[in-house]
């Protein structure tokens, strides 16, 4: 009974009080995980989840938090829905979050607009609206390290290279299998003004959300049309579809390239038949660098993840820890920027714009090699840094070339496009007021 | 005049040229029209008993395939699995029965129909609970299903055909074929033909309805087990399988909801037309079409029989 | 012992006919009016923007459906994708003419709507029950369709998605980011009350009655001389109407931008649930739905953790997404045994009941 009328009263409080759940104590810093463990997508969610956890959970453990500040770590569960994902962000808003990861395209777009209204930063690494690298119109979201129309143009590179040169391009085709929503027909634009350019054709192969496990139709057109490549944008059971597909259909998987969204259990459906396929990469897999002995003994170890533990180390997970690193490394330089231990919102998005992490700060960060440098700045939120190609050789992936760089002057106008068609269309869209830091 | 063209004169000059592909195409459909109806199938063989609108065949599907899987990962032998994949599906039979249908008796379809998406909700929970949300790998070489691919020339071209393909088409015949013998040759197949008839006539002769129900729910467990296996075959186990669930529904309404050869006409009609259509007339509309053709099709043959192919006649009276 | 017929006499047939006939009702139902305004100013952003803006939001779609399923008996699965065009119609008008209040705009919308949605009606005349509601599901997935694939519905918009640019009321802006949640909720607020009084009024009149009497037998209504055609339509008609306001409140009010994928199937099923668990054919039923289906979720997302906490079991935030889902399903399976009518009809009986209270002989 006193229970039953305790939690009745602490929910009748929250309602009305705000969230005033226990989080927002004085000595912490809140950090709130969006993901989705549940859900069509949760195959790749899981994974995410697990490394984002992980590596902040690590900080705790080892360092006592960042700065001597523990941070609180509250998963929300969004099953990559938008309208849980909207709650979730309605339920750690007032609880001061320095940063949000809402890890769904169709999540971002409507926090967007209140990332600057609420003050709290968006990290959508990799996904969400390209055209947010530009911090002079966006200063409140980031997705570094690269755009969408960084990786398309890294993509196309790639096989210009291994066909001998741009211009050895001309006449053939390029099939691009996307997720049918505003995630996988972002790079359309850009592939077909690239085959306009170099003379190929581009065949768009769309999968509707609810037919990403059941492919046939997409792949029957692949073999009327005979792309001599194909390109795959896709997320969660639509990598792993996709694969299986294309190896029963036997399309010749050393021609199969994809964004950086499969991970390992995507190849390994495909069987051995999976052997070959591409996808570009921008950071280590395997558990070897210290950081990650660091999670394996301070947190898997002390059963304190969810994970198995030969999942750490995997692509997915690694992503996390990635995502996980770029919050951290905010945080410190927010700490650093303002002198403040407990920073905010506010503080941490200035400590997001002076990301600088070169080679010697990720050895000091027990992540050397792990990935390439990147620096941010007040203009630019993206980074557009240069990602490799990886190859599944049938049990792990193996890194087959440099990091290619993007072709910068085409992202450049692109972004250029996107962003002032996304200011004119939000009539009154603020200009940006936020001051801008030095690089500390 | 182009456009015309391209609608009508084009795709089928295209279908002359490539036969072979027009043959891997109506292969395609006709393995996905199969797998559709057998899907559908579980639907029908419900509604034909109890008038029961089954939405949750499709989470069935799921959670039938997890369950064989879920036991193998820990350690069971495949085919003991499957045995108590079947076990499982038997005490959901027996539990939807007792907690759903027998409280619910005598109420409008529709509430039965709401009362299935609730048990959707539960096995969604449950089975994300049990198993995890992570899709798995069916386990196809344990169960003995083939692999692998034949590849003939005919019609001058390479038509590739899956083995997987063919055993699921052997398979879903064979299951069909069960059904149809235990339906007009045993004593509880032609019990549940007088339920579908009329359950008070079937009552007052001494059928159990309660026995019956029990029956019925768990034929279309393991139907869902079957479908399971071979769409976990094909694309991995996971949860959004259940949405293909919903490509089952115009192969319904093509067929009739009471008729075990609707489903399977409707299914395969319903898979080559997709197909057909995505493959010839998909790229004038941008592609991906197959999502809403299937119903288009279904509501084009409902318009000329409101009560589907095989549907029983809808007679109407003041 | 205060709730009475009791001394209450009507002298007009006018007064006997009203929808609250008695002054504690309408007195009632003028304080709960008052106090959903005044939530306004008590409730924290996170009750406004995370629980009442989307309740009220769902019951408005609730009501729509309930307008076409339980009050003229045709089964519809294609509410998601009306509601989508509402939302896309409200983009394109509120950009192409952004001197026009958008309020305007919103409501206009609905007919835009309402046209899609009688077109999408038309098969009704010959198909019923479960055939009908297969044949919506084209109009939901055709439609979705349509939303990917016709960039001119965004106006070409980069990312393909709806964005909410700042319009304003009165100077003070009711929709884009700058928009205060207290604003938002005011504006859902008096829509949603204008719009069901609209359809109580509707349901109770000729029309409401012609729906009635095909739903209850459509080829009896016919001999009475209602033309089936006109009225199944009407019913498409109004129902999609309510769908498209409540899709544009949806993406502007409550969002501030979205993809077509919230309008998926989801959704659709989503607004079933309310008005079969709330109740078939009756308006205060899309709103007890509306909480049920969608407050009760949140409430347990706050309450599990709280309750297992003492037992010292600390669960993650998937599992208790997976209560959830399980606890959802209980409840439903579990409110339709105790009352297949609906969450309105036990509302009925608690008002009866409690009219005799406490001697009821």
């Amino acid at each position: 009974m006193s229970l039953r009328s305790l939690s009745l009263g602490l929910v009748v409080a929250t309602l009305l009080g705000g969230a005033a759940l226990p989080a927002a104590a004085q000595d912490s810093i809140y950090v709130p995980l969006f993901t989705y463990r549940t859900g069509p997508f949760a195959g790749s969610g899981t994974y995410i989840a697990d490394g984002m956890h992980d590596y902040l959970e690590m900080l705790n453990q080892r360092d006592g938090g960042i700065g001597g500040v523990k941070l609180v770590i509250e998963e929300c569960e969004t099953g990559y829905d938008t309208k849980k994902g909207v709650e979730c962000y309605e339920a750690v808003k007032g609880k001061n979050p320095v940063i949000v990861n809402p890890w769904s395209t169709g999540i971002t777009l409507p926090l967007i607009p209140r990332a600057a209204v609420d003050k709290i930063p968006i990290l959508s690494m990799a996904y969400g609206l390209s055209a947010s690298a530009r911090g002079d119109i966006f200063p409140w979201v980031f997705n570094p390290p690269s755009t969408y129309w960084d990786g398309m143009s890294m993509i196309i590179k790639f096989i210009g290279e291994k066909e001998g040169g741009l211009d050895k391009l001309k006449g053939k085709k390029v099939g691009f299998l996307h997720l049918d929503a505003s995630f996988g027909k972002e790079p359309i634009p850009l592939l077909e003004e690239l085959a306009k350019e170099l003379g190929f054709e581009a065949k768009l192969y769309p999968v509707a959300a609810q037919d990403m496990q059941n492919q046939s139709s997409q792949w029957l057109s692949v073999r009327r049309d005979r792309p001599d490549y194909m390109i795959m944008w896709g997320w969660g059971s639509m990598n792993g579809g996709a694969i299986k597909e294309a190896v029963r259909s036997g399309y010749p998987m050393d021609k199969f390239l994809s964004v950086w969204w499969p991970s390992e259990d995507d190849a390994r459906s495909g069987g051995a038949g999976a052997k070959g396929f591409k996808m570009l990469n921008w950071h280590g897999v395997g558990a070897t660098y210290p950081a990650l002995q660091d999670i394996m003994k301070n947190v898997v170890d002390k059963g304190l993840s969810k994970t198995s533990k030969d999942k750490v180390g995997e692509l997915l997970y690694n992503r996390g820890v990635y995502n996980s690193l770029l919050i951290a490394e905010a945080i410190a330089n927010a700490q650093k920027l303002t002198g403040k231990k407990v920073v905010s919102g506010e503080d941490v998005r200035r400590g997001m714009e002076t990301i600088n992490l070169d080679a010697a700060r990720l050895k000091a960060l027990g992540l050397e090699g792990f990935t390439d440098s990147i620096a941010l700045s007040c203009t630019d939120h993206n980074g557009h840094r240069p990602a490799f190609m990886q190859e599944w050789d049938g049990s792990k992936w193996t890194k087959i070339s440099d990091p290619i760089e993007p072709m910068g002057d085409r992202v450049r106008a692109q972004l250029e496009a996107a962003a002032k068609d996304y200011a004119e269309k939000n009539a009154g869209w603020p200009k940006r007021t936020e001051t801008c830091d030095k690089a500390s | 005049m182009d456009v015309l063209y391209k609608v009508l004169i084009e795709p089928f000059v295209f279908m002359g040229e490539a036969p072979d592909l027009l043959l891997q195409t109506l292969w395609e459909g006709l393995v996905s029209g199969v797998l559709y109806a057998l899907i559908a199938l579980g639907f029908v063989l419900i509604f034909k008993a109890s008038g029961v609108f089954n939405f949750a065949q499709g989470i069935m599907v799921v959670f039938a395939a997890l369950t064989l899987v879920g036991l193998y990962e820990k350690g069971v032998p495949a085919l003991l699995a499957l045995v108590l994949a079947g076990a499982v599906m038997l005490l959901l039979a027996f539990a939807v029965e007792r907690i759903i249908l027998r409280p619910l008796v005598n109420q409008p379809d529709i509430i039965l129909f709401m009362a299935t998406f609730g048990l959707t909700y539960l096995l969604i929970g449950l089975g994300e609970l049990i198993f995890g949300g992570s899709p798995k790998e069916m386990i196809t070489g344990a169960l003995y299903l083939p692999q692998g691919t034949t590849e003939l020339t005919l019609l001058g071209g390479p038509v590739r055909f899956q083995h997987l393909d063919i055993a699921a088409a052997i398979i879903a015949s064979i299951i069909i074929a069960i059904l149809a013998v235990f339906f007009s040759k045993t004593r509880i197949g032609r019990a549940l033909r007088a339920v579908a008839d009329s359950h008070k006539a079937a009552l007052s002769v001494g059928i159990s309805l309660n026995q019956i129900w029990v029956i019925v729910w768990f034929a279309a467990g393991i139907v869902a087990l079957v479908a399971g296996i071979m769409w976990g075959a094909r694309s991995g186990v996971s949860f959004s399988l259940q949405i293909i669930a919903l490509k089952a529904l115009p192969v319904l309404i093509l067929g009739g909801f009471t008729s075990i050869p609707g489903a399977i006409i409707g299914g395969l009609i319903v898979g080559i037309g997709e197909k057909i259509g995505e493959f010839y007339w998909g790229p004038l509309l941008g592609g991906g079409i197959d999502t809403w053709l299937a119903y288009v099709i279904a509501l084009l043959f409902l318009l000329y029989r409101p009560q589907g192919l095989f549907g029983e006649r809808i007679i109407e009276r003041i | 012992m205060l709730y009475r017929e009791a001394g209450q006499f009507k002298s007009t047939y006018a007064s006997d006919m009203v929808v609250f006939r008695l002054k504690e009702d309408r007195a009632g139902l003028a304080v709960i009016i008052l106090m959903a305004y005044a939530l306004a100013f008590m409730g924290s952003d996170f009750l406004l923007q995370a629980v009442l803006i989307p309740f009220l939001v769902f019951a408005l779609a609730a009501i729509g459906l309930n307008l076409l399923t339980g009050y003229a008996g045709q089964l519809s699965l294609g509410t998601g994708a009306f509601m989508g065009v509402g939302a896309y119609a409200c983009y394109k008008l509120m950009t192409a003419f952004p001197d026009i209040n958008v309020i305007v705009w919103i409501l206009v919308s609905g007919f835009f709507s309402a046209a899609v949605g009688t077109l999408f009606g038309l098969p009704s005349l010959r198909i019923k029950g479960f055939y009908l509601a297969v044949a919506t599901l084209a109009a939901q997935f055709f439609l979705q369709w349509c939303f990917i694939r016709i960039p001119w519905l965004v106006n070409y918009n980069v990312s393909g998605a709806l964005d909410a640019p700042l319009r304003t009321l009165f100077g003070v802006p009711v929709v884009g980011a700058t928009a205060t949640p207290q604003t938002r909720y005011i504006v859902v607020l008096t829509l949603v009350i204008v719009l069901t009084w609209v359809a109580s009024n509707l349901v109770r009149g000729r029309i409401g009655r012609m729906w009635i009497a095909v739903r209850d037998m459509d080829l009896a209504a016919e001999l009475m001389g209602i033309r089936l055609l006109q009225t199944k339509l009407l019913a498409f008609a109004v129902s999609s109407y309510y769908c498209g306001v409540a899709g544009a409140l949806m993406v502007f009010l409550w969002y501030g931008g979205a993809e077509y994928d919230v309008f998926n199937i989801n959704q659709s099923f989503f607004i079933l649930f309310m008005v079969i668990i709330g109740g078939l054919g009756s308006l205060i039923g899309s709103f007890f739905g509306a909480a049920l289906i969608f407050i009760m979720p949140i409430l347990l997302g706050i309450v599990l953790p709280i309750m297992l906490a003492p037992f010292g079991i600390a669960i993650g935030a998937e599992t208790i997404e997976h209560l959830r889902f399980m606890i959802v399903g209980a409840l439903i399976i579990f409110f339709l045994i105790v009352e297949p009518h609906g969450l309105a009809r036990l509302w009925q009986i608690g008002k009866q009941k409690l009219l005799v209270w406490p001697f009821p002989y």
